[in-house]
């Protein structure tokens, strides 16, 4: 099914959060908004949640942190023991630097990894980008049309009175 | 427009837009490459081709093409290995350190710095694993099963911990550089006109669109990386001088060495970013990024490690003097006055001595004395780790093993290659790669409107924006 969707394109950041915050009070629901840097308080006028990712990091170095433990006490200290420099065979202080290493290794690997999950992120010659200049100068703000529903011609007032430079159409085939 | 603050420098000059920011960067990467990057490369490839031969003389005669004996084990090797890693703590501590300081000024060089880093660390992987022998057993340092005919590995080494301390250090750096990246090459795809770069770039850029809700999850990862990579890069030099201070050498067996090594890379690690910046900015026309206000930060911090580095050497001689013990004394009176002084003294003029200069203003700011300088804390940083390795071997204990070190043409050519190896890379990736990072530089910005957003004011962000960056408004 192709979508529709009306672009507002803003050419300043400031402008842009002035213009999501005035139309999200209108009721208008933003699909969504194309910037090429992170623009700082964008979430809290688009109401984006805080991001869970630091939870999946602190997971996944305990994950390594377990797994580093458990590796090194079962090999040197049950599957085949041996003394070295008259050392215990579970000599927790010599295994801290392994066990750090694979905490850390866990916790970044397990949380950029989520993230491209997450945010769909994948190698692919597919793009879909909204408007090419968002990646470079442009803040580009999404808003789906629904036959019927949506009212084309007061919506492109209502992004040119919030400071929208240009306002164009897009369809998208899904 | 922009305001400039009457106390900061700005971190960008010249008044750029944001599309005058994706201008610059990206005409290296998509104009043909120029006359200079190409000898450039010519230069480059030589010195891999060096690093070539002398590998596979190395490999297929041993390492006795070497000049390593019985008694100096390792000598030029691990000295290379160490130089190469401790160049390979700037890219991360620019990245990660600086930026939970926030200090914005880091924007413009954490690209090249980690790009740096990864080569310096693929370079310094190659010593250790030549140094083996027999490299396609190199999987042996794993932690296999006992079917590949070996017992588990030894946790208790510290060779072992410098196993896991670089290849975490490596995968991490690569992931934060790559991250890093993805919007930047996300630029590039949708200016790229050609078929093949179009491709290339929209596969490298992981259908990257700038949703705000990836921005926003891309600043949290972003934050967390630098969390966990700040104590990693700490780790990783820590860990490469358990190498000599677990032993039971003279000069090697000493507390002090943790510190002493993080220091000491940071300093050669901030140098070669100097080096390499130096040129880069000149060549590439990047001027308005990388200014004058970068390399006197930059050179405040090689002054601020390059005397903890002093210190620490002193510290040394103080302390085998003050142990009362008699191999210790003579391991410190050796290196300062033994058969190599000429090492010792040359570390100690360029570590120590030159880097005092960047007391001086003028001196910080001027980029023929900076480029020098750095050059000369390089080679000081070079000789640091052979006066530690090679004096501390030659005269041990036994004085019937006692024994002199000299390079041989392979030593000297798998040294020489790596050089070419780094720069192959590095040109390489001037040349494909952008060079800044644009999404960072453009979020420094702020170069527009005078509009003030009244909510944005209230919140946290606002106000570190307020209250960190070189441009605001006038109110």
């Amino acid at each position: 099914m192709n979508k529709k969707f009306i672009l507002g394109i803003y050419d300043d950041e400031d402008v842009l959060l002035t213009a999501i915050e005035n139309i999200r009070a209108g009721g208008t629901k933003i699909y969504d908004v194309f910037s090429p840097f992170p623009v700082h308080g964008i979430d809290d006028v688009l109401g984006i949640k805080r991001s869970r990712l630091p939870i999946v990091a602190f997971f996944a170095g305990l994950t390594g942190m377990s797994f580093a433990l458990w590796m090194q006490i079962w090999m040197m200290g049950f599957d085949w023991p041996m003394i070295i420099g008259g050392k215990p065979h579970i000599a927790l202080p010599s295994f801290i630097p392994v066990t750090f290493e694979l905490t850390v290794l866990f916790s970044a690997f397990g949380m950029v990894i989520t993230f491209f999950i997450v945010s769909k992120l994948k190698p692919s010659m597919k793009v879909n980008v909204f408007d090419k200049r968002s990646t470079d100068d442009k803040f580009v703000m999404a808003i789906e049309v629904k036959e019927g529903v949506t009212d084309v011609a007061a919506l492109n007032d209502l992004l040119r009175s919030n400071g929208a430079i240009e306002v164009n159409e897009k369809e998208v085939v899904k | 427009m922009q305001h400039v603050s009457p106390i900061r420098e700005p971190l960008v000059t010249g008044g750029k837009t944001y599309h005058d920011i994706t201008e610059d960067v990206c005409r290296q990467v998509e104009a043909k490459p120029n006359v200079r990057w190409a000898a450039a490369l010519a230069v480059a490839l030589v010195g891999l081709a060096i690093f070539i031969y002398s590998v596979y003389r190395t490999l297929w005669y041993g390492i006795g093409e070497w000049g390593l004996n019985k008694t100096v084990g390792w000598a030029w090797d691990i000295t290379n290995f160490v130089w190469w890693v401790g160049i390979g703590h700037a890219g991360t501590l620019i990245s990660a350190i600086l930026l939970l300081f926030r200090q914005k000024w880091r924007t413009s060089i954490n690209r090249a710095a980690e790009a740096m880093t990864i080569f310096a660390v693929i370079c310094a992987a190659m010593f250790p694993v030549l140094h083996m022998g027999r490299p396609w057993l190199a999987y042996w340092v794993l932690p296999l099963p006992n079917t590949f005919g070996s017992l588990w590995v030894n946790f208790n080494s510290p060779l072992l911990w410098d196993v896991f301390a670089i290849s975490t250090y490596f995968s991490v750096s690569l992931v934060f550089w790559y991250i890093g990246l993805i919007p930047d090459f996300a630029t590039i795809r949708d200016r790229a006109t050609g078929p093949i770069a179009r491709r290339a770039y929209a596969l490298l850029s992981f259908g990257w669109t700038g949703s705000a809700k990836h921005w926003s999850r891309y600043e949290t990862v972003s934050l967390i990386l630098a969390g966990l990579a700040t104590p990693l890069v700490l780790s990783v030099h820590t860990i490469v001088s358990f190498d000599f201070a677990t032993s039971v050498i003279p000069g090697w067996h000493t507390t002090i060495f943790p510190p002493y090594f993080v220091a000491g890379a940071i300093f050669s690690g901030f140098a070669m970013v100097l080096t390499l910046m130096i040129i880069t900015r000149k060549v590439f026309y990047l001027e308005d990024y990388i200014t004058l206000e970068h390399i006197e930060s930059m050179n405040k911090v090689i002054i601020l490690t390059g005397s903890i580095v002093g210190i620490a050497y002193t510290t040394e001689f103080f302390i085998a003097w003050y142990s009362g013990v008699e191999y210790e004394q003579y391991a410190f009176i050796n290196r300062a006055f033994g058969p190599y002084w000429w090492a010792y003294w040359s570390m100690m003029t360029c570590n120590v001595i030159t880097p005092q200069l960047f007391w001086f203003r003028k001196i910080r700011r001027s980029l023929t004395a900076t480029f020098i300088i750095s050059i000369f804390v390089n080679i000081g940083m070079w000789f640091e780790r052979f006066v530690i390795i090679v004096t501390s071997l030659h005269r041990d204990y036994l004085p019937s093993s006692w024994a002199m070190f000299s390079p041989t043409i392979i030593d000297v050519g798998v040294y020489v290659g790596t050089i070419g190896l780094f720069f192959t890379l590095f040109l390489l990736f001037c040349k494909f790669f952008p060079v800044i990072n644009m999404a960072e530089v453009k979020a420094i910005l702020k170069s527009s409107s005078e509009v003030k957003h009244p909510k944005s004011a209230a919140t946290m962000h606002a106000t570190d924006k307020d209250l960190n960056s070189n441009t605001h408004h006038n109110e």
